[in-house]
């Protein structure tokens, strides 16, 4: 961990909505943006535990994190302004491994997430594919112009062609289909997390076959080393 | 006043700059055998506290004295091993086993395991046998009269409690289903608090043992709080999830909040609290 001090403080820059979900600027302050798909623990403000969340967009000068909300923790980040200060640590975790051929961007959901960042980081020229529940979700499209987008009940997996190496976040249904389609792939999980850097035991998955901290192991796995043993964010 | 870390709130390999930051670092629970823990998911947030089940995921005391021990000696910080069991034999194994460590936390209230543990003073007593070191007996305060237990434990040779372990509780989701996989778990946090200062000050009073005490610690003045109720100790435990940098940030906070409160140490605030049994009444 980069850290062994207190959470930094960091201002609001602003924020916008991105289809149902939110775009949340943070100015960096002394922070780095870390590799794509590794998170930091963001303060929710009045409430007791912070969040997860991979890293969106590296603006200059800031961080930006995609909210989808979806509790109270998650609804009180929707309602930053700019200005509000929330605690912020990271970057935590492992994130996606860039040193690959023929890379392929596929997301699900809020899993698109992570990739806006990636693809930025990979040269921005690879291909994405998304897959969202409905027109209005798909409206988050909008941060990777040019990706392939279908809706469900068209699965994401179907536009998977052969011969990429696959970089890939999002529910955990998607992720198992994706390890089995390709079993090189890089996957972005997600679980429960009260804090981030190994602590608190909560966020274990089934990886390499045993019951493993997925802040430390992960976020992002390779497809051959998870289970079944996957819980989606409550 | 020491800051440690409450046993399972922190793993000083995965983090040693913020176990350095402790007074003396508590290990998680070691079992006799290796135990893979509870299924996820494991924890939940709750209306000012948290639930846990993580179930005693450890390595065994094999591995643990071969393996994790002798790397702990290494960070400079005192140590405490929390040791767990079924049975007093195995409580007392694991004790004899353990040398060159500051203190031995006898765990006797983990909320997350099912087996039925023999009664705390045996515990205690066979433990007692077979170690020098420090014994502290970490009791739970959903006993009906922890105080009681406190008396059997001092009794049975313990040389200070913990108090107090998490609660049982449960946490439902939006579809009225258990968000823990187990069911049920751990409560911690804030919610804690009122509880345990009232288990600190009743065995206080009961014992005079020294007491370390945890239980929605988030602020020096939390701390102070316990040191009034007749803490020697405290550990900080669900703050450290969201705040690494607690342990220096409490006890800086601890400082202010004895000028605040006209002490010169925390240990000075325990004469202005007793028992919340035999103050705060009315005379007739």
């Amino acid at each position: 961990m980069q850290s062994s001090g207190s959470p930094s403080r960091l201002s609001v820059t602003g924020s916008e909505l991105v289809g149902p979900y939110t775009l949340l600027r943070l100015e960096r302050g002394d922070l780095e943006p870390g590799m794509p798909g590794q998170f930091f623990m963001l303060e929710a403000p009045g409430r007791l535990l912070p969040r997860p969340f991979s890293l969106c967009l590296a603006p200059p000068g800031e961080l930006a994190f995609l909210v989808d909300p979806i509790g109270p923790g998650t609804e009180a980040l929707c309602r930053l302004q700019a200005g509000d200060e929330i605690g912020v640590l990271g970057p935590l975790g492992h994130g996606y491994r860039l040193d690959v051929e023929r890379p392929l961007l596929v997301g699900g959901g809020i899993g698109i997430a992570p990739l806006p960042y990636l693809a930025e980081r990979l040269g921005g020229a690879s291909p994405v594919v998304l897959g969202f529940r409905s027109a209005e979700y798909a409206e988050a499209a909008a941060l990777l112009p040019g990706a392939e987008v279908v809706i469900d009940p068209v699965l994401v997996t179907e536009l998977i062609e052969p011969g990429f190496d696959v970089f890939a976040c999002g529910p955990e249904p998607m992720l198992h289909a994706v390890a089995a389609l390709c079993p090189t792939a890089q996957l972005g999980w997600e679980a429960p997390m009260a804090c981030g850097y190994g602590a608190c035991y909560g966020c274990v998955v089934e990886i390499d076959g045993a019951l493993k901290r997925l802040c430390l192991e992960g976020p992002v796995l390779d497809a051959d080393r998870v289970g079944a043993h996957v819980e989606a964010v409550a | 006043m020491r800051i440690l870390n409450a046993s399972g709130c922190l793993d000083a390999l995965a983090a040693p700059d913020i176990a350095r930051q402790l007074d003396a670092f508590v290990t998680k629970t070691v079992t006799p055998l290796p135990r893979e823990g509870s299924a996820p998911p494991r924890i939940a947030e709750t209306a000012s506290g948290m639930l846990n089940a993580i179930g005693l995921a450890n390595p065994g005391r094999d591995r643990f004295l071969a393996e994790h021990l002798p790397r702990l000696g290494e960070l400079g910080v005192p140590v405490w091993v929390s040791v767990g069991g079924f049975c007093a034999d195995d409580y007392a194994e694991t004790c004899s086993r353990l040398s060159d460590i500051e203190a031995i936390e006898l765990n006797l209230s983990c909320p997350n395991v099912d087996e039925a543990a023999d009664s705390a003073a045996e515990i205690v007593a066979a433990c007692r046998a077979a170690t020098d070191l420090p014994l502290y007996a970490k009791l739970s305060a959903a006993h009906p009269d922890v105080a009681e237990v406190a008396r059997a434990v001092a009794a049975a040779g313990a040389d200070g409690l913990s108090l107090i372990n998490t609660l049982r509780a449960t946490a439902l989701d939006r579809e009225l289903r258990p968000v823990l996989a187990r069911g049920s778990g751990g409560l911690s946090g804030p919610a804690l608090k009122p509880i345990a200062l009232h288990a600190v000050s009743v065995c206080h009073e009961a014992t005079g043992l020294p007491i370390v005490g945890m239980g929605g610690v988030q602020s020096g003045r939390d701390a102070l709080e316990f040191a009034a109720c007749g803490a020697h100790d405290v550990a900080l435990g669900t703050v450290l999830f969201a705040d690494p940098g607690a342990p220096v940030r409490v006890r800086a906070e601890l400082a202010t909040a004895c000028v605040d409160a006209g002490v010169a140490k925390p240990e000075d605030a325990g004469s202005l609290a007793k028992s919340p049994e035999t103050v705060r009444k009315v005379p007739a």
